[in-house]
């Protein structure tokens, strides 16, 4: 049985390379994304990203921020050698709008805004307004855990190497 | 922030271990042996315990309140008394001057400040009231799994010791490593795989 702070700490650069997989794919091939959601409309980048570059003796924090801003910036930064650490998104499903940030280290969900539900007036309300709720943050819960299984599978397959090519011819190209 | 707020952080876990039947009576038990208890007028400066999702200052779990569909609904109340350093410095000058009055001594020790100044928070502990934090779950025992919404770093430490405390279960937290090897569907073969994985670069 390993250790839960070790690792954590030993295993955090796969959030890391998860989030950097995904902003690759949310920029090439969107067609990967949808696949547990029969709704799915699209997964974009939001106002937020954070990148980290580790170097010998530091580590630098690159925080890109605004609507539709500073691609050229997180690009930069991983043709320096930077992973994306943070990453805010767009989720579009049906006629409805989420945005989330997810964090790598963690896979932590922060920042959830999801579509308006009806206001709960009344105490007989509570029920009803919880499992709308539940049902939102569950569309975006399943979507995050669906990504991540798709990439871990990826990511201990011999499918990576080439996968990491694309992503390296990506990012050399912009 | 909490399930029905307009924004919202979810951490994920899985529940290791069933409890024992009937699982409604086990988790009314449970929430009720660890209840928050007021500190407000104890020397007391933090605690925590369960609390009602619906009513999170006036805590009951009667009439399987905590039920909900399938979901099993309640909240971790913290309550933390937070003084402000000036006013343990303020108090703690005035009786540094009455005991150096009383006893004639020209200063304190090193420890005679340490014991006069957790005597000060003490006294303060009792006037001042704590501030209440409550922070929402869902656990879907069917299914193993739980959402507690919040990221704070101290909330899930003390929500995972309440846990186990309470229900002699253990909440595992979904992170990289945790998520790829209880969620991911992998083979013996993949999980040795992920065991022996080391970090890829992205530069050429």
């Amino acid at each position: 049985m390993l250790d839960v702070a070790v690792t954590y700490n030993k295993y955090k650069f796969l959030g890391n390379e998860f989030l950097t997989w995904l902003f690759f794919i949310i920029e090439n091939n969107q067609g990967r994304l949808g696949k547990t959601d029969k709704e799915f409309v699209s997964l974009d980048i939001g106002n937020r990203i954070v990148l980290e570059k580790k170097n010998q003796d530091s580590v630098d924090t690159i925080t890109v921020t605004g609507d539709d801003a500073g691609l050229e910036e997180v690009m930069i930064s991983l043709q320096k050698g930077a992973v994306v650490i943070e990453l805010n998104l767009l989720y579009k499903s049906g006629d409805y709008d989420w945005k989330f940030s997810i964090k790598g280290e963690s896979l932590n969900i922060f920042s959830l805004k999801v579509p308006r539900t009806g206001s709960v007036e009344k105490k007989e309300d509570i029920e009803g307004a919880v499992l709308e709720k539940m049902y939102l943050y569950e569309k975006v819960v399943m979507l995050v855990n669906m990504l991540y299984k798709e990439f871990i599978k990826l990511r201990i397959s011999n499918r990576w190497k080439k996968e990491t090519a694309g992503i390296v011819s990506w990012i050399n190209s912009c | 922030m909490g399930l029905l707020t307009s924004s919202t952080s979810i951490t994920q876990y899985r529940i290791k271990g069933k409890l024992k039947t009937p699982v409604t009576e086990t988790v009314y038990k449970g929430l009720k042996q660890h209840i928050i208890k007021d500190i407000d007028s104890s020397e007391a400066q933090k605690t925590f315990g369960w609390t009602s999702f619906e009513t999170p200052y006036a805590p009951d779990f009667k009439g399987s309140s905590f039920v909900l569909d399938t979901y099993f609904v309640f909240s971790l109340r913290i309550d933390k008394k937070n003084i402000p350093p000036k006013i343990i410095r303020k108090h703690f000058t005035e009786e540094e001057k009455k005991h150096l009055a009383r006893t004639g001594q020209e200063y304190l020790s090193r420890n005679e400040k340490r014991s006069l100044k957790d005597n000060v928070i003490n006294v303060l502990s009792t006037r001042i009231p704590a501030t209440p934090n409550v922070f929402d779950i869902i656990w879907r025992y069917e299914e193993a799994s739980l959402w507690f919404f919040s990221n704070l770093k101290e909330a899930n430490e003390d929500f995972e010791t309440l846990f186990f405390r309470s229900f002699n279960l253990t909440p595992i937290r979904l992170f990289p490593y945790t998520a790829a090897d209880l969620t991911a569907e992998l083979s013996d073969a993949e999980r040795d795989r992920l065991k022996n994985i080391s970090p890829s670069t992205f530069m050429e």
